[in-house]
């Protein structure tokens, strides 16, 4: 897989967000890093929604982070709205802040248990002096009636009574009331029921028009990634397999690796027999990659050219691009 | 055909501050011998509970009625020493989450061993060797290895193959596994479905699968049940109740499931509000205030579970495709 290049960027277009060449490192011991993130360059354009998806450990997480500049990365550029926010610094920095708001996996470890909902909520706009006290009142009575939660009844409440499905609308009405451009869920749905996940995916839609919003979708659920997203990203250990529209990327995808992800996802449908297209085991350690396509000690078509020469994303169709000496073709 | 497990009027309750929460309501329910039943239903449904408490693993808050036969014989009525006895050999379990079921400060060898030898009587040596066949049997790499480590240098993905290791260990005839996968990746939940099933053949062993997922149940189960609000709402086998959904339960869940054979950008159906209160019941149809047909009488009357001839059951007084 996995590879570098910057051929699927489409910098005439007047993305929201370039990211070039982000690498994002932890420190593992004294002597050895990982590089959770190793050179990863995309875009976003307005009012888009690009999904990144991959196995627990890709480094998709780190790479959402990154974009917020939390850590920041150890290489490479963010520019949002024309501004490279890897170099600004301090108070340039906060002010940015504002405008990219995250949403995680676990809604409710990401909300004060003890504090109440209205003061959740109140809480960035607090932070940012947006008015007076009874104007921010009036300001989340809205944010609340937007996210389908009834004011009157939740306000005084606190985050420890609501279920997860409600928990995760309440980071969603936090995360949007400082009218952000761009919005980072992170695993938004994979901690709920089914019939709630539906209701969390179309509140999102519905924000996204109502406020113009630009949605980075993480996500290990393909079948989730279809239906919510614009383009999709595939990555394995840190670098980029596949760049494709959805229904490009379901009906002929060209990577080994994304062709693994999608004929493992269970359907519910008795009848159809999925051909299994087996990956064996676990991703390596990110700590040792191994050399050239970092996919190949589990890809069924790796050849010895995958082992010195990293593979380059190249154009197999309109908008789709592959990182891969062997690219699967229909 | 003979059974395993048969549970009548089976309930369970537990003792809340808010009065008592009923769990599980009334089943009735039979498993055949290596038969492989998937029990579906949305967090809070009782699915759970159910599983749990047939096994006899319940907290001393929750009060147990109807009967529980395993193999010919009641065990609901036995204590839980006696209860005991049944488990590892007769019925196991792997639960959901591998990164909190399996001992932190215990090497895997150690506690694979501990079953072989509580339950089996065997020696030190025969166990560990025996344990070493388990692990390979799972397909852990470098299984010497592996009996040396502790559970928090593994994945989740191996971490759930121990368990199911640990599960198997003393050839059990009735597996339990609840929510075995929801923890891992798409990848590793593919392996250990199919692990799963391989094991299910080779010891001809029977297995309750307990999931929110009807795509897993669909690929991995004879008959499948669906649980809403502690009872049985639907009950079929797997091929019928996907051809041929009775309950409008059913039916919404499976339509708020993001598919991937539609085109992108679909808005999906959803179930609006949740489930009931379980220390207050509903006076009809527990289904009703979420369903889309509800009329009067499902509001006021609780319907009825009605077996057609084909031995598909379902649990609403106007069924998707009309009665039978």
């Amino acid at each position: 897989m996995a590879g570098s290049g910057k051929l699927h960027l489409r910098l005439d277009s007047d993305p929201l967000l370039i990211v070039q060449d982000l690498v994002v490192q932890y420190k593992v011991n004294r002597k050895s890093f990982v590089s959770a993130v190793a050179g990863i360059s995309f875009d976003v354009l307005r009012g888009e929604t690009l999904a990144i998806v991959g196995e627990s450990g890709c480094g998709k997480s780190t790479l959402g982070k990154a974009i917020m500049q939390l850590p920041r990365p150890q290489g490479g550029t963010v520019v949002l709205d024309g501004v490279d926010i890897t170099a600004l610094d301090g108070n340039d920095l906060r002010d940015v802040r504002p405008k990219v708001q995250m949403i995680f996996q676990d809604a409710i470890s990401s909300l004060d248990p003890r504090l109440q909902v209205k003061n959740i909520i109140d809480e960035p706009l607090k932070v940012w002096k947006k008015g007076t006290a009874a104007e921010r009142s009036v300001k989340v009575d809205n944010l609340l009636n937007s996210v389908g939660l009834d004011p009157v009844v939740v306000r005084d409440r606190r985050a420890y009574e609501f279920s997860g499905g409600q928990c995760q609308r309440i980071s969603i009405a936090r995360a949007i009331a400082l009218d952000p451009v761009l919005l980072v869920c992170d695993e938004p749905v994979s901690a709920l029921d089914v019939s709630i996940q539906a209701q969390i995916l179309n509140l999102l839609q519905d924000m996204k028009e109502k406020l113009g919003l630009t949605i980075i979708f993480i996500s290990h659920d393909l079948a989730v990634v279809k239906a919510v997203s614009s383009r999709v990203l595939v990555m394995y250990l840190g670098k980029i397999c596949e760049v494709a529209s959805p229904d490009d990327l379901y009906a002929r995808a060209a990577h080994p690796y994304s062709r693994a992800l999608i004929a493992a996802v269970p359907i519910p449908n008795p009848d159809v027999i999925v051909k299994r297209i087996s990956v064996d085991g676990e991703p390596p350690s990110p700590v040792n990659p191994p050399s050239g396509c970092r996919f190949r000690t589990r890809c069924a078509s790796a050849s010895e050219r995958c082992a010195t020469e990293e593979p380059q994303l190249q154009e197999v169709g309109l908008g789709h691009f592959v990182a891969c000496h062997h690219p699967v073709t229909n | 055909m003979s059974e395993i497990l048969k549970l009548s009027d089976f309930s369970v309750s537990f003792d809340t501050p808010r009065g008592d929460l009923h769990a599980v309501r009334g089943v009735d329910l039979s498993i055949a011998k290596g038969e492989s039943i998937g029990i579906v239903g949305e967090s809070g449904s009782g699915k759970t509970v159910l599983s749990r408490a047939t096994m006899g693993l319940m907290p001393s808050t929750a009060t147990c009625t109807g009967t529980v036969e395993f193999k010919g014989a009641v065990i609901s009525n036995l204590s839980r020493a006696e209860v005991r006895k049944n488990w590892g050999t007769g019925m196991a379990m792997v639960f959901q989450d591998p990164m909190t079921s399996l001992n932190p400060v215990r090497r895997i060898g150690s506690q694979l061993m501990e079953a072989l030898i509580v339950r089996l009587g065997m020696s030190k040596d025969q166990a560990r060797a025996r344990s070493v066949e388990l692990l390979e049997r799972v397909r852990i790499p470098d299984p010497y290895a592996a009996m040396k480590k502790y559970p928090g240098e593994l994945s989740g993905g191996m971490r759930q193959r121990i368990v199911i290791a640990i599960a198997i260990a003393c050839t059990p005839e009735l597996l339990f596994a609840d929510e075995p996968t929801t923890a891992l990746d798409v990848t590793v939940q593919a392996q250990v479905l199919e692990l799963l099933a391989e094991l299910r053949q080779e010891f001809n062993m029977a297995m309750i699968l307990v999931t929110h997922d009807l795509g897993v149940v669909a690929g991995q189960t004879d008959r499948v049940i669906v649980m809403y609000a502690g009872q049985i709402v639907e009950a079929a086998s797997t091929t019928d109740l996907f051809r041929n959904m009775k309950m409008p339960y059913t039916e919404a869940l499976m339509k708020s499931i993001p598919r991937m054979d539609q085109s992108s950008g679909q808005r999906l159906r959803v179930i609006t509000g949740r489930l009931p209160d379980p220390t207050t019941p509903e006076p009809g149809c527990s289904f009703a205030p979420r369903c889309e047909y509800a009329t009067d009488k499902c509001r006021t009357e609780k319907p009825p579970l009605v077996t057609t001839q084909t031995g598909h059951q379902y649990r609403c007084f106007f069924p998707i495709g009309g009665s039978l």
